[in-house]
């Protein structure tokens, strides 16, 4: 089915985004374009996803070029939930940061870049070309470079410059091995290349394409090569850590489950356990790093990893239960990991510090955003009636139907060790004595240069409005949890078309 | 002729590796620079050279060029200007705030 609407979630951040810069001097204009275009675009999503429901994969060739031709832009129901999450996750930290970021980076065009990286992370979601796919990933990483060093502290550029390096590296990497595909295969539309992989057998040349692909992906999506990820997520303030925790490297896993499923699905034996071994090493790594640093950010970032980890091996177990596993707990990440970082810039911003040591008694004075923390910690540990239970579920049975028993297990002990480094924050930030707060402590009042510093940011801290924006995530959290069987229907039509690649390239290619 | 262009990549890469690695951080982006230029002309050789042939697919035309990577060398040598620029000018501003550029001393935070 061809049709417009799935260029609509472009479209319309990008012309607030053009709008926005124009309007750069005025704040508020900025504020109320970035607002509708979220908004409307939660709205589009969500007739995205009913149209794929109603009519299955929705399909559009731009300027009438038929498919292996021109490019596409193919909404599955996999592509449609990622981009109805992102469109939920980016309207939330949207209206988070309009109550923390703070005017200076308001005026220095946080909204543009902020718009113009949803373009990217939607643009990946729902091209069905690779090289198409490149273009949005750098439209993203370019507008992530701009976001991740706005503000200009010693800190963010320091981590930019690597951010950026391994960016291009990687990217460089995806180029060249585009390059070999095309050579083996002739061709860079996805269906196509599906089609043509088969007919050519994915052994020899193909094979080490896809390994090359598998690092390059793996590389952006902090899947085993996660060493440039801790640094660089920490730096920025809380809302950019959280859309980046959220989206950035889910669009890498989405560019890894994309390929392995439709394109380099015949070798199941070596890549496959190689992606189950990355994704265990990931998690084992990760929450080790969880378990060890004592600084807010930096536990919540190795919980990304670990995060990650968990989704590529549910992909790996490359059966029906293992890869619906995958799409929700991915969707359910998303949503989870994203609201940490909001509820950890509360705490951040309330006490002025990143570090568990120098953190004490917020209970008392903002009860609420302590047990929204304690929840979606359970909720990150798969605690049954909240949102990653499901999926955790789902994700353990495909890994014992493989028969990856040992696997499965360092998963589960994995996954307890999530809980507690979370449960840590929660223990040592809410409870115990009361500290006073930042603004109320007499030496930063002096000087708001120091301040500054600890806040990685001008922030006005409207403790209120934030939680209320991080509310709405909450209720995702709840809402998933108690409607599992109901969004388990969506998703079990998004593995359908993972697991059978044939209704995608039938879709696409209309043969 | 796919050889010698093979064998014009690989010194490319091997030059751009050695200078990411290096610890100036004018040499590193120097280095992304070559390695994004090895990296497009391997696009170019990897959809077969030919000459005399223009890019075209006529009716009537009996030999032609795949314009495909050329248009695909275009994008990509676009996004890396772009990104170069943003590159050179986040070197400078990191050396008048970090007061180096040498990437041994912008060393990462203090990790507690």
């Amino acid at each position: 089915m061809t049709n417009n609407l799935l260029i609509m979630p472009l479209l319309i951040p990008l012309i607030a985004a053009v709008l926005q810069i124009f309007g750069m001097r005025h704040v508020p204009v900025q504020r109320w374009l970035g607002g509708i275009a979220v908004i409307v675009n939660v709205g589009v999503a969500v007739w995205i996803v009913i149209t794929v429901r109603m009519e299955g994969i929705q399909t559009l060739a731009m300027s009438g070029w038929a498919a292996p031709y021109g490019i596409v832009f193919v909404a599955d129901m996999f592509a449609a939930l990622l981009v109805l999450t992102t469109s939920i996750l980016g309207a939330v930290c949207l209206f988070y940061a309009f109550a923390s970021i703070g005017e200076e980076r308001e005026k220095h065009h946080f909204y543009p870049f902020f718009q113009f990286l949803l373009v990217g992370v939607y643009g990946s979601f729902l091209t069905g070309d690779l090289f198409n796919l490149f273009v949005c990933f750098e439209v993203m990483l370019v507008s992530s470079y701009a976001l991740i060093v706005l503000g200009g502290t010693k800190r963010q550029l320091q981590v930019t410059l690597k951010y950026i390096l391994i960016n291009i590296v990687s990217s460089s990497l995806f180029v060249a091995s585009m390059a070999y595909l095309y050579a083996a295969v002739g061709t860079l539309n996805m269906a196509h290349l599906s089609q043509r992989v088969s007919e050519a057998g994915q052994d020899g040349i193909i094979g080490v394409i896809a390994f090359l692909f598998l690092i390059v992906f793996g590389l952006k999506a902090g899947l085993f090569l996660f060493f440039w990820l801790p640094g660089s997520y920490a730096a920025p303030p809380s809302v950019i850590t959280a859309i980046f925790a959220g989206l950035l490297t889910k669009v890498g896993l989405y560019a890894i489950i994309r390929t392995f499923t439709l394109i380099f699905y015949h070798d199941t034996g070596f890549l496959y356990t190689l992606i189950g071994w990355m994704g265990i090493a990931s998690m084992v790594l990760g929450v080790i790093g969880a378990v060890a640093y004592r600084d807010v950010n930096k536990i919540l970032v190795y919980n990304v990893v670990a995060g990650v980890g968990l989704i590529a091996f549910g992909l790996a177990t490359a059966n029906v239960a293992g890869i619906e596993g995958a799409i929700f707990y991915m969707l359910h990440d998303m949503i989870v990991k994203a609201l940490l970082f909001l509820l950890a810039g509360i705490m951040i911003g309330a006490l002025g510090t990143t570090n568990l040591k120098d953190m004490s008694g917020l209970i008392k004075r903002y009860p609420f955003t302590g047990w929204m923390f304690f929840i979606t910690g359970l909720a990150l540990a798969g605690v049954p009636p909240l949102s990653g239970f499901i999926g955790k579920l789902l994700i353990v049975q495909g890994g014992l139907e493989r028969g990856w028993y040992t696997m499965t297990i360092i998963s589960l002990i994995a996954s307890l060790l999530m809980l507690y480094s979370v449960m840590r924050i929660f223990m040592l930030a809410f409870w115990g004595k009361d500290r006073p707060l930042i603004d109320d402590r007499a030496v930063f009042q002096d000087s708001p240069e120091v301040k500054r510093e600890v806040y990685h940011e001008w922030s006005p801290f409207r403790p209120r409005r934030l939680m209320a924006a991080s509310s709405v995530l909450f209720a995702f959290v709840i809402l998933i949890g108690l409607g599992a069987g109901w969004i388990q229907t969506f998703v079990a039509q998004a593995a359908d078309v993972l697991v059978h690649p044939t209704l995608y390239i039938q879709a696409v290619l209309k043969e | 002729m796919e050889v010698w262009m093979s064998i014009a990549v690989g010194i490319l890469f091997a030059v751009a590796v050695y200078l990411i690695l290096s610890r100036s951080l004018l040499r590193i982006i120097l280095g992304t620079s070559i390695l994004t230029h090895g990296v497009h002309l391997l696009l170019l050789t990897m959809s077969r050279l030919k000459s005399g042939a223009p890019p075209l697919l006529g009716e009537e035309s009996g030999s032609y060029v795949d314009p495909l990577p050329q248009a695909l060398i275009l994008t990509s040598i676009v996004i890396n200007f772009g990104v170069t620029a943003f590159f050179f000018v986040l070197a400078y501003r990191s050396y008048l705030k970090l007061k180096t550029d040498d990437m041994e001393e912008v060393k990462m935070e203090s990790d507690e």
